[in-house]
């Protein structure tokens, strides 16, 4: 019997399409810690707490709790094991009372009725206890983000839980509502309670943690006690490169630009701007790298640049085009590639063979058509083609999407945006989740492109992609762009973190930079 | 076949089967005379040709009505609409078929164009609040068909209807509307090739076609359609068309095929059993065929087991569910799936 309130045991996960999201994991819980869990978007933490709190089931490896091994079929095993957790999105009904909210699923019954009065009782006893104050009979949807979070929190701790998982918990919240809800974790965690804290913002991790667990890209880098270990060790664990890949490029033939965003500004439904005043060129010849943590508004550039969302200020010019008037057909026919983050939902039919899915931005071309009639065996000769290029491990260019694996997906969603030599080519994530070698085909195509003149775009939160590809560098954060490096040879791993953390900003001379055409 | 096909494939045979086997169950549970009854449903449909042929002239609107539904499927439209169709277009067929003279072939022609344009406006309908205001297909083309109902039943009631007959019935329709029957002994009619010619049409379409691709893509993942740079908007539009205009010229078919007057006072049930076939079928138009003909089969059967033995018609109702439960149950036989993806991805 050991001393751990909770643990995990190399644990493996690989999901239905051979997606490795969790290798060999180790993750451990002390009876009344606060634990954080960091790692950049990706590395498989979410999926490892999915695990944990029954979502997800583990293909390798054991998850002990007291020394006992526990098998989750659902979460409502774990919530009976005293598992709780609060979803970064949370899980409430608007229409509902806090109270009702509290008690869902076992309110306090008078006959067949509930019992309104109870559960407001309940509640308030609930909140008194814990020092989490909320009114039981506000409506949800009238509170604050932050009200909302302490009323997932009492949800679990209505139902018992011991162990609390918070998923980025302060990213929705203001810092002042951030330092409060620190207060209440510590007033937990004196109560007994041991909590998991997800993060990436290292300053909070370091503010209120006992200990520290770092993964990347799935594996795990180690577990660290927080008074030990100073932000940047653990900033360089974060990021650290193991496999070092590198690339010989050749020397940059810089064409004129090709993608010109000016003053673009965007806000969407959200109550405060999401890009502001964001100013860069892309030229021909040249790898753009754009860094930064998630969700400092670079999906939503990505957006705006791919005409899924539209244009509210400033402007875009693709290849000499104002995208404002182009829908997205006409984009494409301008010479524009564009491989999306999520391969699942927008860059595959996966319902749909190798073949179908390889044509799908060429399908309406000339050379296809005799008459009205598809000339399925031109497109069978290209996708054959793009098979041996790319090395796409399959049976043929008729085996669904669906059941190749991750690497080899991506491989033909690359293929197919970059075999039309695209003038423009923004990749997004393009080696998210794949193996290393589908990501070194995939990371040598893009040069290829660059070299013959094309203007990449490349986002991507592995910054080791970004910075053995990209020729430039900009740095997003808080929707704006904070930092740009003209070379990104001159960059190293720690500067570029200060800047994606929001710590170091250079001048707007600097950032100027971008605009060279 | 490839491994998915051929799992597609497998999965419909079991469900089938599993149908077929709690159909012999209840028949044994029924029946005094269960063996006997069991060869009626089973042997009885193939015994003579007559029957036979019954079985081929029932299987012509289910071939239209699975065409229609699969087009739609195929774009991941979930559109019930052809039930009315069938029935609007059969009425208006009707009125064209008794009122307009006209030399025979031109008449037929004719009265078919006719029964097509009226299912394409009665589909183009849903279509466009789908495309348009994102209006549930399923909610809106059900409520169609209550409303077309309605108005072909009242023409039916107040301008077709011959007040000399007996039943609620239309004017006899002019002999030169009606199809010619085909094969002597029996009463299939010219609509059968027709049909045939209408599924390797639908064929090309889908598969042969740029529009075929845009709707099949646009079915697979709209998400990526959109992505790709496929107009959504106009594929939803095409598919509630095309999956009319197939539905119309079934009704008007089926009018001028099988009858001389019209003579529905119901919804006719074509359009629903027309997603069973495309269920079956697994919305591909050649597999259409064959599961039209299966479940003419299966109708006749039950039909003859009723009229010879002790054992109920509505038997082969609670078979088909049992059939649909477990084709469109998409987990069923998926722990086998999971197996052959794991082998595959190894």
């Amino acid at each position: 019997m050991s001393n751990y309130l909770l643990q995990m045991n190399n644990v493996t996960k690989v999901y239905d399409n051979g997606v490795v999201a969790n290798k060999g994991i180790n993750f451990s819980l002390k009876e009344g810690e606060i634990h954080a869990l960091v790692g950049e978007n990706g590395a498989g933490k979410s999926t490892l707490m999915k695990m944990l709190f029954g979502m997800e089931k583990p293909t390798e490896g054991k998850i002990l709790l007291r020394g006992k091994e526990m098998h989750f079929s659902s979460s409502k095993d774990a919530i009976a094991s005293g598992i709780g957790m609060v979803h970064q999105h949370f899980m409430l009904v608007e229409s509902f009372t806090v109270a009702q909210n509290i008690m869902l699923g076992m309110e306090p019954k008078k006959g067949l009725f509930v019992d309104e009065k109870k559960a407001i009782e309940f509640t308030n006893a609930l909140s008194e206890k814990y020092n989490l104050k909320v009114d039981a009979t506000a409506k949800v949807s009238d509170i604050s983000v932050g009200m909302k979070q302490k009323i997932e929190i009492l949800k679990a701790l209505a139902r018992g839980a011991k162990i609390l998982i918070l998923d980025e918990p302060t990213a929705v919240l203001t810092p002042q509502e951030t330092d409060l809800l620190f207060e209440e974790l510590i007033n937990l965690k004196e109560q007994g309670h041991t909590i998991v804290f997800i993060s990436h913002k290292l300053r909070e991790v370091k503010a209120i943690s006992d200990r520290i667990t770092v993964m990347r890209a799935g594996k795990w880098e180690g577990v660290f006690d927080t008074n030990t270990v100073s932000e940047m060790e653990i900033s360089n664990k974060i990021v650290g490169r193991d496999v070092v890949i590198k690339y010989d490029k050749k020397p940059m033939k810089l064409g004129p630009a090709k993608m010109k965003v000016k003053g673009l500004h965007y806000q969407g439904e959200s109550e405060v701007p999401v890009l502001k005043d964001i100013n860069f060129n892309v030229r021909g010849g040249c790898i753009l790298g754009i860094a930064g943590v998630e969700g400092n508004g670079q999906a939503e550039l990505i957006e705006i640049l791919t005409r899924q969302k539209n244009i509210e200020g400033g402007s875009v010019e693709i290849n000499g085009q104002n995208i404002k008037d182009l829908t997205v057909k006409k984009l494409r026919d301008t010479g524009f590639g564009y491989i999306p983050e999520d391969r699942l939902r927008q860059g595959t039919a996966k319902e749909g063979s190798i073949k179908d899915n390889y044509v799908s931005n060429i399908y309406d071309h000339k050379k296809f058509y005799k008459g009205i009639f598809f000339n399925h065996k031109e497109a069978i000769r290209l996708a054959e083609k793009a098979i041996a290029d790319y090395k796409v491990r399959c049976f043929g260019y008729s085996q669904k999407i669906a059941m190749l694996s991750g690497g080899n997906m991506q491989k033909v969603v690359v293929a197919r945006e970059c075999d039309i030599n695209p003038e423009v080519l923004i990749a997004e994530q393009p080696t998210r989740g794949v193996d290393i070698g589908a990501a070194q085909i995939i990371h040598e195509k893009l040069i290829e492109l660059r070299d013959a003149g094309c203007a990449v775009l490349l986002m991507s939160a592995d910054l080791n992609e970004l910075m053995e590809l990209s020729d430039s560098l900009l740095v997003m954060y808080n929707g704006e762009i904070t930092a740009y490096f003209e070379d990104t040879k001159d960059v190293t791993e720690h500067e570029l973190g200060l800047c994606m953390l929001g710590i170091n900003k250079h001048d707007q001379t600097r950032i100027r930079g971008a605009l060279s055409e | 076949m490839n491994r998915e096909q051929r799992f597609n494939f497998i999965r419909t045979l079991v469900s089938v089967f599993i149908a077929i086997v709690l159909a012999f169950g209840m028949i044994l549970l029924i029946s005094d005379q269960p063996l006997e009854a069991l060869k009626t449903f089973v042997l009885g449909p193939l015994s003579n040709k007559r029957y036979i042929g019954n079985i081929i002239e029932m299987a012509i609107p289910l071939i239209f009505s699975g065409l229609a539904m699969s087009v739609v499927f195929q774009a991941s439209l979930f559109n019930l609409g052809s039930e009315g169709i069938f029935y609007i277009s059969g009425a208006v067929s009707a009125a064209v078929a008794i009122f307009v003279p006209m030399p025979t072939i031109f008449h037929q022609l004719v009265v078919i164009m006719a029964g097509a344009m009226v299912g394409a406006v009665v589909a183009f309908i849903p279509g466009v609040m789908k495309a348009k205001w994102n209006a549930s297909e399923l909610v809106t083309s059900l409520m169609l068909n209550n409303i077309v109902f309605g108005i072909g039943l009242y023409f039916l009631n107040y301008k077709l209807r011959d007040i000399n007959a007996m039943s609620v019935v239309s004017y006899e329709m002019q002999e030169s509307a009606l199809l010619p029957r085909i094969i002597p002994g029996t009463r299939i009619h010219f609509g059968l090739i027709i049909a045939l010619v209408a599924v390797a049409v639908v064929y090309m379409i889908l598969y042969k076609t740029k529009w075929g691709y845009e709707i099949r893509m646009t079915g697979l993942n709209a998400e990526f359609a959109k992505y790709s740079g496929i107009n959504t908007f106009k594929v939803i539009i095409i598919a509630h068309l095309l999956s009319g205009i197939i539905a119309g010229m079934g009704g008007a078919i089926e009018t001028i095929g099988m009858h001389k007057r019209f003579e529905w006072t119901m919804l006719p049930g074509y359009g629903f059993d027309g997603a069973l076939v495309a269920m079956l079928a697994r919305n591909n138009p050649i597999g259409v065929i064959g599961a039209a003909l299966f479940l003419a089969y299966i109708r006749v059967g039950a039909d003859l087991v009723a009229r010879l033995s002790d054992v109920p018609a509505e038997m082969i109702g609670i078979l088909q569910g049992v059939i649909i439960l477990f084709i469109s149950a998409e987990r069923f036989l998926a722990r086998y799936k999971q197996k052959m993806i794991l082998k595959e991805a190894k």
